[in-house]
């Protein structure tokens, strides 16, 4: 029996604002347990709460980013649960009128291009956190009303590495609008996947099975795969799938049974009373549509087309809005568009992952890095001297300055180099008898002496030049 | 009176708001639980066809605030009102249901 695999995603993506989405209490990270709360938050009897524009716009760019259409006049629902990490007993979202409706992102794998249907996208609420200790739990209620964008995909996915594509080009989408930081290792992005199979030629799906506990998009990729096997097995030797929430186990690659599902959920929507319904003009999107910045594939298509640069180091460079303004910095300052991309995703990219950190937290700036690069481009410094002074512009050090100070300046004058190169060729006659038999190696060796001779300093492609010149005469 | 509502909704409804009720108690909330919603059935005797759903009374719209954080610098007071704290969280019961749904 052959099967099709369908996957849905379901994604959340804390919203990047000053305030909660509710109440002016700040959004912020690693205070103290409940400092950001305030009477709302807590749900108090008597309070009201207010809308936050600034979500609203983060999520109209949010959806302009994911082509999707705006909802004219979208209204606020509550949805009803008791949990101890929602005070009110029900969260604001938005479930009869989304904020925007029928969007897309284009993925590509093994060179298959696709579009990945984005069903709905909406603004709301988070809860706060709970820890769980033996005999009690606690509240902390920093995070109860963080705005959070939940963007729900058409059920177009059909492999695990689909879904991971999607996500990638989900994470890019909503990082380039610079609403978000996007980051599942720190929980400004969460993802609830759920998926089935069904034998082709069936029309109806097949029973869904939810993941839950999938930290990174590499385990939302493995989670999945695991799942798309077990349910395959199941229906192989005649079995049925159930309805239920699975558990991803990290270690063992694993999913693991958590619960039975029975029955939908139950949470009784109705539109939000305390809170005035939206409407979303044109113009305001308009406005908003014009402080959006350039799209991440219109920035890899200008670096290939305008710059000349790869593919890859496209890609690589638009991974981040950051590394891409970075490189448009670089650009603006005459850094060669090949070198400048050669060092961003090479020794920069390199740099970032060997110690941890976001390019924007380090003392690299786009003037030291262009400045390099120009060094390199204008031959005063070699590719090889380039990489003492790479770390010294980590360290915030001026490359030129650096340069300067520790007499890098590389040595490109034929002048000053032909009597170096004449003493070396006149003591290794066998050379140049190799070098006429055909033996390249001979002017490796050669070129290898005379860099000893300056300390480094000579330039290879003009002791290049004079070498063979010297040679063949 | 017709059945407006039936034990197991109410039982049901009572899971959902995570009350226990009693056998004893079922038929008594379940009859007036009845009552309240054959009260509100009047409503369904005016002819609503062709007019939009009301989502909110007031002729309000666009009412936003600026995104300026505020703190009201209330958490020690509303600490103080919890049942129980502890080290600056509120302490609850053992939470055994798993979800945390958005």
């Amino acid at each position: 029996m052959n099967f099709e695999t369908t996957i849905g995603l379901e994604v959340h993506v804390e919203l990047k604002t000053n305030s909660k989405i509710f109440s002016p209490s700040p959004v912020q990270f690693g205070v103290a347990p409940n400092e950001n709360t305030n009477v709302i938050d807590w749900g108090y009897p008597g309070v009201l709460p207010t809308t936050n524009k600034g979500v609203v716009e983060a999520g109209m760019k949010a959806a302009l980013a994911l082509h999707a259409e705006i909802e004219p006049n979208p209204h606020f629902d509550r949805k009803n649960y008791f949990y101890p990490d929602n005070p009110k007993a029900y969260q604001i979202t938005q479930s009869e009128t989304p904020m925007a409706h029928d969007g897309w992102v284009e993925i590509e794998v093994d060179g298959n291009k696709k579009k990945i249907g984005i069903s709905e996208m909406h603004i709301e609420e988070d809860a706060g956190k709970n820890s769980h200790e033996t005999g009690y739990s606690l509240v902390d209620l920093n995070r109860q009303g963080t705005p959070l964008v939940e963007i729900v995909s058409k059920p177009d996915i059909a492999s695990p590495d689909e879904a991971y594509a999607y996500l990638e080009e989900l994470r890019q989408q909503i990082q380039f609008t610079g609403v978000s930081d996007v980051k599942m290792e720190e929980g400004s992005m969460r993802v609830d996947v759920n998926i089935s199979v069904r034998p082709i030629g069936q029309a109806a799906y097949g029973t869904k099975t939810e993941l839950k506990n999938l930290n990174s998009f590499n385990y939302v990729r493995k989670g999945l795969a695991y799942e798309e096997k077990r349910q395959q097995e199941v229906l192989m030797s005649g079995g049925v799938i159930r309805q239920e929430t699975r558990r991803f186990d990290e270690k063992s690659g694993k999913t693991i049974l958590m619960r039975v599902k029975e029955g939908a959920d139950d949470y009784r929507y109705f539109p939000e009373p305390d809170l005035p319904a939206l409407t979303i003009s044109d113009d305001w999107i308009n406005q908003i549509k014009s402080e959006l910045p350039e799209e991440p594939k219109a920035r890899r298509d200008r670096y290939v087309n305008e710059l000349g640069i790869t593919d890859y180091d496209a890609m690589v460079i638009t991974q981040t809005k950051e590394m891409a303004d970075f490189y448009d910095a670089m650009i603006e300052l005459k850094a060669d568009p090949k070198l400048a991309a050669n060092y961003l995703q090479g020794d920069v990219n390199a740099y970032l992952n060997d110690n941890q950190v976001d390019l924007q937290d380090t003392k690299i700036t786009p003037a030291h890095l262009a400045s390099m690069v120009n060094l390199i481009s204008d031959e005063t410094i070699s590719s090889k001297m380039a990489k003492k002074v790479f770390k010294a512009i980590t360290k915030g050090n001026d490359p030129e300055q650096f340069v300067k100070d520790n007499g890098m300046v590389q040595l490109s004058d034929p002048a000053q180099l032909q009597p170096i190169v004449d003493e070396i060729l006149a003591a290794n006659p066998q050379s140049i008898e190799d070098f006429h038999n055909g033996k390249d190696r001979a002017i490796g060796f050669l070129v290898g002496q005379i860099m000893k001779q300056t300390h480094g300093k000579a330039n290879p492609t003009v002791v290049n030049k004079l070498l063979i010149t010297s040679m063949n005469k | 009176m017709s059945e407006k509502i039936s034990a197991e909704d109410v039982k049901h409804v009572a899971s959902l708001a995570k009350l226990s009720v009693s056998d004893e108690q079922l038929p008594y909330f379940t009859e007036q639980l009845g009552q309240i919603i054959g009260l509100f059935e009047t409503l369904g005797e005016v002819n609503t066809d062709g007019v939009k759903p009301t989502v909110s009374v007031t002729d309000q719209l666009n009412v936003m605030r600026d995104d300026i954080a505020d703190n009201w610098q209330e958490r020690d007071e509303l600490l103080a009102n919890a049942p129980e704290t502890m080290d600056g969280y509120i302490k609850v019961p053992t939470i055994i249901d798993e979800s945390e749904d958005n």
